[in-house]
């Protein structure tokens, strides 16, 4: 015979109990894993790239790495002592210590210097493509929701654009390159980039519109119609201002992944290394058609096609820390930009 | 019938002659109809014929909604549809400004619906031309997200009346006709979306009526509304009957004994009486009338 219950409702162990507990610390240590899994990534490019980005000495900002373009770093022992420095001040330090032009140094591409011109190309490139996505996107969206009506035809178009989601960066960057840069000619250039990086986010951009769209009450689009508004009217005045909101959000989403990828570029828009900034073109419409250095780009560059050491790892963490705040910038501003527009059309 | 509006006719003869097919005899167009904002433009004096409804059948796709609906419905007088959830009341309705353009899949199978004499289904209508001047007021109010004032202009705006002190004037007087004025005149600039429920409603009947349509139509403007909002829409309603013609339905069976002057009682797609409100609600002709405005059924 079993020890006499306490009272009544005496909690018992049991399977159930058991397994609930076991359930319950399954799930929480799987949030939890995650969580770590993110601070990891984000703690070891902050802390690996923080020596980068920033100084101890006021301005506490090593705004060199930010403005300069990547330079070589060259190590040499001098006179007893060990000096560290990039490509123009060594030639300088060599001017000023003739003595020291046949010293012996170790060298390492990109290693110095900074990486503006790559902060430049991202942000042209995702300027310039998602102007691109959200234009042609918002068109098909603004057809697909408000005037084609359901057939046969509108189901294609919409399995193709489920379809061009799951496309492979790569493939995408493929088809850029014979499409642009082969086909149309435009080489390895921004516009290549930009039409390459576009079609990889339209499908995101289309779906979110309609969704956008969708969520727009049918009661804004009856008044608005029998007051003797035309559709288009309609649509321009009170459908579509309302639903920007919900475009820019997802657009948001688009510029994060534009930004950031690297296979579409790596045959369309982007070099190794530009010795020009984008604005120096000796006529405008030369801008269009060059290349640019770009901050995804420049990470697989500088980890993959030079020595790893501790001397290359500075440049390593310190793009990919400031990749990472360019991103955190542009989608901050949509961010205010959306919420800006929420306030101005709340219902 | 006496034709109350000669210029709206324009004969076969002056039509240019296309083909032997072309046919329509009147022409729904800005240029024929009197101009809403025009002072003295003809419209139908009280009692007259304006909407006139003949052998109509119409459908969801394959699912017939009305079966030979005929109605006329005079001009200056409040007409109210009434009957059953799903007895065709707010398809009709939705018929009279073509709303149901909207829907895929509608059509008139058979029938007509002349306003002013003027086939409103007939291939050249301009359905733009045509919501001008048949207003709708919603269901659920549907005030834009901008403010009252830019909800009160919307219309006027795309018909391309710019000038602010005219708009100025129409916005209070619209505001005024809704008996809305006194609570929101403070506060033009705030958005239409904050106000109450009833006065949301308000709203949407001035920004109606700012566009001085002929007709007026109502879908259930009240069945979301507090008895007190409600009472106020109804008092706005006896106020609004001199000016304008208003078709509305309901489900509130005392409403249209309230405020209408006809009533019309619809089952299943059919018109089943139509009569003096007085005569439905106290010596219906018809048996089922009599069943449902007693409340037996429905």
């Amino acid at each position: 015979m079993s020890a006499p219950t306490a009272h009544l409702f005496q909690s018992q162990p049991n399977a159930a109990r058991r397994s609930e507990r076991a359930t319950f610390w399954l799930f929480r240590s799987a949030t939890y894993l995650v969580l770590a899994c993110g601070l990891a990534v984000f703690g070891t490019i902050f802390f690996k790239g923080a020596g980068t980005v920033f100084k101890a000495e006021a301005p506490f900002i090593n705004t060199t790495f930010f403005t300069d373009a990547p330079e070589s770093l060259y190590l040499f022992e001098f006179e007893g002592k060990k000096y560290e420095m990039g490509d123009r001040e060594f030639r300088a330090f060599k001017e000023k210590h003739p003595a020291a032009a046949t010293v012996k140094s170790e060298s390492y591409v990109y290693s110095a210097g900074g990486i503006f011109p790559c902060i430049v190309g991202t942000v042209l490139l995702v300027v310039g493509s998602m102007t691109i996505a959200l234009v042609l996107g918002v068109c098909a969206a603004i057809y697909l929701n408000e005037y084609a009506r359901d057939g046969l035809f509108i189901r294609f178009v919409r399995l193709a654009i489920l379809n061009l989601a799951g496309v492979p960066s790569i493939v995408f960057g493929l088809f850029g390159f014979g499409m642009f840069v082969i086909y149309f000619g435009w080489n390895v250039s921004l516009l290549a980039g930009w039409f390459t990086l576009a079609f990889m986010v339209l499908p995101v951009v289309i779906t979110a519109s309609e969704e956008s769209l969708k969520a727009v009450p049918k009661g804004f689009r009856e008044g608005s119609l029998a007051l003797g508004a035309t559709k288009w009217q309609t649509i321009r005045l009170n459908v579509v201002p309302y639903a920007l909101p919900g475009i820019l959000t997802s657009s948001i989403l688009g510029i994060a992944r534009v930004a950031g990828e690297t296979a579409p570029i790596m045959f369309t828009a982007a070099y190794v290394v530009g010795d020009k900034l984008p604005w120096d073109v000796a006529k405008a419409g030369d801008f269009f058609f060059q290349g640019v250095m770009a901050l995804p780009y420049h990470i697989y560059v500088v980890s993959s096609k030079i020595p790893q050491n501790e001397y290359t790892e500075r440049v390593q963490y310190g793009t990919a820390f400031v990749f990472l705040l360019v991103v955190a910038f542009i989608a901050a501003s949509s961010i205010i930009l959306r919420n800006k527009l929420r306030s101005r059309y709340k219902w | 019938m006496v034709n109350a509006a000669p210029i709206l006719m324009d004969t076969p003869s002056s039509a240019p002659a296309k083909s032997s097919a072309y046919k329509p005899t009147v022409r729904l167009s800005p240029a024929s109809l009197p101009s809403a904002h025009a002072p003295g433009a003809a419209a139908a004096p009280m009692g007259e014929t304006l909407v006139d409804i003949s052998h109509l059948d119409f459908f969801y796709n394959t699912s017939q909604a009305l079966h030979d609906i005929n109605l006329k419905i005079e001009a200056k007088n409040v007409t109210a549809f009434i009957g059953p959830s799903g007895c065709g009341k707010s398809t009709l309705l939705r018929c009279l400004n073509r709303m149901n353009d909207l829907i895929d899949g509608t059509r008139v199978a058979r029938g007509t619906i002349k306003i002013h004499g003027v086939d409103i289904y007939q291939p050249d209508v301009d359905v733009i031309e045509l919501r001008k001047r048949v207003g709708m007021v919603f269901q659920k109010s549907n005030p834009f997200p901008k403010s009252i004032y830019e909800n009160i202009t919307f219309g006027l705006r795309l018909q391309g009346m710019n000038d602010p002190a005219k708009l100025d004037e129409i916005v209070e007087k619209s505001l005024r006709g809704a008996a809305l004025w006194d609570e929101v005149k403070d506060r033009l600039g705030a958005s239409g979306m904050g106000l109450s429920g009833g006065q949301q409603q308000r709203l949407c009947i001035a920004r109606a009526i700012a566009v001085e349509p002929e007709v007026i139509l109502m879908d259930e403007p009240c069945s979301a509304l507090d008895p007190v909002a409600t009472a106020k829409v109804e008092e706005l309603i006896q106020e609004l009957r001199s000016r304008f013609t208003i078709i509305i339905v309901t489900h509130n069976m005392q409403q249209a004994a309230r405020c209408s002057d006809k009533t019309a009682f619809f089952y299943l797609g059919k018109l089943i009486e139509f009569a003096d409100t007085r005569d439905i609600f106290t010596k219906p002709a018809n048996a089922q009338t009599e069943a449902y405005v007693s409340g037996r059924f429905g």
